[in-house]
């Protein structure tokens, strides 16, 4: 029960810090990623806002256990591959599109109108999708 | 206009300050890295059957969020376009890039890049590049957004 407290409060925090630093306005989004165009430094103050917290909990973990139990993650293995590059220009490429990328796409869904269910339900198609297209891949190009 | 521009950087840095508490509580509390695409994709796939009920009680405090606040913040427009193909291509390539590089903005950008994780600083160096990319050729040179 705890856990799904936290998780909720947890997400209530993320969703408040989306909707009130402007970035599920898609314009600032792109704003951000258009350096010819009037660009807007906003997206910056936010990672930069968001991460000190961030880095201040990873600190904190050491030598400690999660709240309600358990461990807490591992670093994952310093391994850029494939999967990481060109799954990351893929995203990049969607983000850039349409402004939007996952967190943002769920805390707009209640305001954004029409469009964002749109994306919403594409993402959620191209999440289903992704398993398959990875092992396609995997066979066409073997990872390493 | 000028008053503008400060208030935006200031509310997205404070925005950004509870995105990071929302992180620090995932992870310090339940012990995950809060990363919207994984928690996300695990249940599109079925990856995360086990821990279903953890990442619905997350997401709808992500979608409710907003709701609460909506009726005391400034009024704004997300600005989003009404293009179908380009809301359609857009969030294919966000689904299954995301779940291939496995994270997304708050995965591997929030979250990897606090913990000074190669792999999120990698990634967001290409995320950004190639949303870049895509502004310059799609707005500038194609003019479709």
């Amino acid at each position: 029960m705890n856990r799904l407290v936290f998780a909720f409060i947890a997400g209530g925090l993320f969703g408040a810090g989306l909707f009130i630093s402007g970035m599920t306005d898609t314009s600032k989004v792109q704003g951000w990623l258009d350096v010819f165009g009037s660009w807007d430094p906003t997206l910056a103050f936010v990672m930069g806002g968001a991460i000190l917290p961030m880095a201040v909990a990873w600190a904190f973990t050491r030598g400690r256990k999660p709240l309600v139990g358990g461990e807490f993650p591992t670093p994952p293995e310093p391994k850029i591959g494939r999967n990481l590059v060109l799954g990351s220009v893929l995203f990049g490429a969607g983000w850039g599109l349409a402004g939007l990328c996952p967190g943002p796409s769920v805390a707009s869904l209640s305001y954004g109108g029409w469009p964002h269910w749109v994306f919403f339900a594409a993402m959620l198609a191209g999440m289903f999708a992704a398993p398959m297209v990875r092992s396609q891949l995997d066979k066409a190009v073997p990872a390493e | 206009m000028l008053e503008s521009i400060p208030a935006d950087w200031i509310w997205g840095l404070i925005g950004g300050m509870l995105i990071g508490c929302g992180g620090a509580v995932y992870l310090l509390a339940n012990g995950r890295v809060m990363g919207a695409s994984g928690i996300i994709g695990g249940l599109v796939d079925g990856s995360g059957r086990n821990t279903m009920a953890e990442r619905l009680a997350f997401l709808a405090g992500v979608f409710l969020l907003p709701i609460v606040l909506k009726p005391v913040y400034r009024p704004f427009s997300t600005h989003v376009t009404e293009n179908l193909a380009v809301l359609i291509a857009a969030g294919l390539l966000v689904g299954i890039g995301t779940r291939i590089a496995n994270g997304c903005t708050s995965g591997h950008g929030v979250c990897g890049i606090s913990r000074l994780s190669l792999r999120g600083m990698v990634a967001t160096v290409f995320y950004i590049m190639a949303g870049g990319l895509t502004v310059v050729l799609f707005r500038h040179i194609l003019g479709v957004i």
